[in-house]
């Protein structure tokens, strides 16, 4: 195999605080240099006999650490007419992604080994991305009884989390917390306490009161959220707060990151570029759960991004048919695709000046990867090449029909954004190349 | 003067003007309801489909009236028998309908949006009939052709609405004509039926019966709906009706010459005393009357009808 030399990009590193322009060496699926001229250097120490690398030259674009997406929705098994491991992963790599983990809210649940191995031996097969699973916390999600949290993950898992679904039980969690932790498992939680969301079809708010759509307070993710940190408090375990959504969670988050208890947090680019306003036509793609709130809960987002309370931005990729989503708002599904639109959507807190362009892959590369305990997140010399190059300068428009997922639920068709993924590299091998 | 949309899917989307075209045309077909023979031959050849998700007497009746009334020809599809229960989607059951070639289709439906989503999708004009806790514009504007019969104007009156607002379509149309016309809207209730920021809709709260009631010259109570006691709407009727229904009592603190209105079915003993329902302040047969006209003038207007 060949290996590739991307020469003259700007390498951005949250791992080891590097941020300069240099040559990246990739031989044998591995990053093996980076330095100045890597390439006259090696061609004058080994003379002419080498294999010559690939040479990329990407100037002006910027070498990231393979991008993660901590919460996507991979649909398969199941739900394969919505998305499927493949199409996933190809819609993965063609938003910049080398990694996903995968929600277990699939047909049947990963909530046992086989499912889990499932998962993996496809993901295997089609060779685009890695693609980590989550396991659910309790069986089938139901929220009455732990799965077998040992055995998932000796198969491969990487988390636990009934996504979509509240664990509502605070006893189930409390346990959950522990004997994850025993396994040094991380715990996601969808936080959404049920008894108060029921029925709500988005933020409760002046916009649901116009629109006669019941709503979903506020309180009911801020709740959750107090419960799943005071148990954490209290068991000295790790949550992972998923798809956070209210200026009150990012305030108790902050408030518990202060104390020193072990939260960390994740949010969606719909939930700091949207707000419930979006709904005012009854478009089904912008119903999702956490539904879109106010304007004042994404000025609150943004600062708990800039300040570190919000550790990730994850896409929250949740691909539905039109057969879901072509129906009246209170039947439609809820979720919007996001592997494809992620970094772009992302990309402009850059640009606002709410992120560094370093603190941007931090939240979407580094941590993931730290959050996670899986390898990824960096470009040290000797790991595996995961590498997502960015074009920071490249217009584009968000057309659903050119999307790799299989589903078309996106609310940013036609909308411009500046800066994408053009190579996405796994292992050494490059996966997605974006031409132009 | 026509109608600027093909639609009319809410009173928020209506200007003051159209308002008045729609209030005026409804006037002068009032007489036609009471002719020995009460057709006119304005909409012959129109076919004018009611789609009922919802069951609905009154609303669906006359819509069906006004459509005879002017020589149209009208097809009530209810839930019951509608391709709903074989499970067809909206859009489906709406192309189906389409290819027939109607001109006007009136729609009910319990989600809030339904009939925006019919009206972006088919050529013919789509009239919402209800939909969901959102509007219910055909009510509304029956509501204010009643006021301004017996009031002469709309402008300047006090209007109390008081129930259950949070789930009321009713409440939402009514608050965004009657201000839109100049009257002030008072909504009342117990505050678990008041949505949230609903003062942003330009009304004023309250939770008493006595300071929303006090000095109207319209009082519109909404039904409610017994099931709504499971969501802990309310603790029981029996409360309800000790703190918010209209009685002798309470209509006391209203103008002398106060209207008392209800878009029915009326719960009697509930939100309104029988005697009130059936004395001489209650408009509430009225409305109904009001409510051919009403529809018969939005029929004749989306049909291509002037003034």
């Amino acid at each position: 195999m060949r290996g590739i030399l991307l020469r003259g990009g700007r390498i951005l590193d949250p791992s080891q605080k590097m941020d300069e322009t240099a040559d990246l060496l990739i031989e044998k699926g591995k990053i093996t240099a980076i330095g100045k001229d890597l390439h006259e250097a090696r061609s004058r120490k080994r003379g002419d006999k080498t294999i010559e690398p690939i040479i990329l030259e990407i100037q002006g674009k910027i070498v990231s650490p393979g991008l993660i997406d901590m919460h996507t929705h991979l649909r398969e098994p199941g739900f394969e007419y919505k998305e499927t491991i493949e199409t996933g992963s190809r819609a993965a790599a063609a938003g910049g992604f080398t990694a996903v983990a995968c929600m277990p809210n699939t047909n049947p649940i990963n909530d046992n080994h086989s499912v889990t191995e499932y998962i993996l031996r496809k993901a295997r097969a089609c060779g685009l991305v890695r693609v980590y699973p989550i396991a659910a916390i309790s069986q089938g999600s139901k929220g009455k009884v732990l799965a077998e949290m040992g055995d998932l993950r000796d198969a491969g898992a990487v988390g636990f989390s009934d996504d979509g679904k509240p664990v509502m039980n605070s006893m189930l969690m409390r346990r959950a917390l522990e004997y994850a932790a025993s396994f040094s498992m991380p715990v996601i939680s969808h936080c959404e306490d049920f008894t108060l969301s029921q029925g709500g079809l988005m933020n409760e708010s002046f916009v649901s009161t116009e629109l006669g759509l019941r709503g979903i307070p506020n309180a009911a993710e801020d709740i959750m959220v107090m419960r799943d940190i005071a148990l954490a408090e209290y068991t000295g375990t790790a949550v992972h707060i998923a798809h956070v959504s209210t200026a009150g969670s990012v305030r108790f988050i902050r408030d518990a990151k202060d104390r020193g208890v072990k939260v960390t947090a994740e949010t969606a680019p719909h939930y700091f570029t949207l707000t419930d306003e979006a709904l005012r036509a009854y478009d089904t793609n912008v119903k999702v759960n956490p539904p879109l709130r106010s304007q004042h809960d994404v000025e609150a987002l943004k600062a708990g991004l800039r300040d570190g309370t919000i550790d990730a931005i994850a896409s929250d990729h949740a691909p539905h048919a039109s057969t879901d989503k072509d129906v009246e708002f209170e039947y439609a599904a809820s979720g919007m695709v996001g592997l494809e639109t992620s970094l772009g959507l992302s990309l402009k807190l850059v640009e606002e000046g709410v992120l560094s362009l370093h603190d941007l892959i931090l939240k979407m590369s580094t941590n993931p990867a730290a959050i996670l305990k899986i390898h990824g997140g960096s470009l040290k010399t000797g790991s595996a090449a995961d590498i997502t190059v960015i074009d920071p300068a490249r217009e584009w428009t968000v057309e659903v029909k050119a999307f790799r997922s299989k589903s078309r639920n996106s609310p940013f068709q036609g909308r411009r954004l500046k800066g994408r993924a053009v190579l996405t590299i796994v292992g050494g091998e490059i996966k997605h190349r974006e031409d132009g | 003067m026509r109608l600027s949309s093909k639609d009319i899917l809410g009173m928020k989307n209506l200007s003051v003007e159209e308002i008045e075209l729609i209030l005026e045309t409804a006037e002068s077909f009032m007489e036609i309801s009471t002719r020995e023979i009460k057709k006119v031959p304005t909409l012959r050849g129109k076919t004018v489909i009611n789609l009922f998700f919802e069951p609905s007497t009154r609303t669906r009746t006359s819509f069906e009236i006004a459509a005879k009334r002017l020589s149209a020809d009208a097809v009530n599809i209810s839930s019951t028998t509608s391709s709903a229960v074989k499970g067809e989607t909206l859009i489906d059951t709406a192309r189906n309908l389409e290819a027939m070639n109607p001109d006007i289709i009136v729609i009910r439906h319990s989600c809030s949006g339904a009939p925006q989503m019919l009206a972006g999708l088919v050529k013919q004009s789509i009239i919402n009939a209800g939909d969901g806790a959102h509007e219910h514009p055909t009510q509304a504007l029956l509501d204010m052709l009643t006021i301004r019969q017996k009031k002469g104007r709309i402008t300047g009156l006090k209007v109390a609405i008081i129930g259950d607002i949070a789930h009321s379509r009713v409440a939402r149309s009514n608050i965004y004509g009657l201000t839109k016309m100049g009257a002030s809207v008072i909504v009342a209730g117990p505050s678990i039926m008041m949505p949230r920021d609903i003062a942003g809709m330009g009304v004023v709260v309250h939770h008493h019966m006595k300071e929303a009631v006090k000095n109207a010259d319209i009082i519109m109570m909404l039904r409610i709906q017994l099931e709504r006691q499971e969501m802990n709407m309310f603790p029981s009727l029996r409360e309800y009706a000790n703190y918010y229904c209209l009685n002798r009592e309470s209509l006391k603190w209203a103008k002398d010459d106060v209207l008392v209105m209800h878009p029915g079915p009326i719960n009697r003993g509930v939100e309104i005393a029988s005697d009130i329902a059936d004395g001489p302040s209650s408009v509430i047969l009225d409305q109904v009357t009001n409510g051919v006209a009403v529809r018969m003038a939005l029929l004749y207007l989306l049909a291509g009808g002037e003034s």
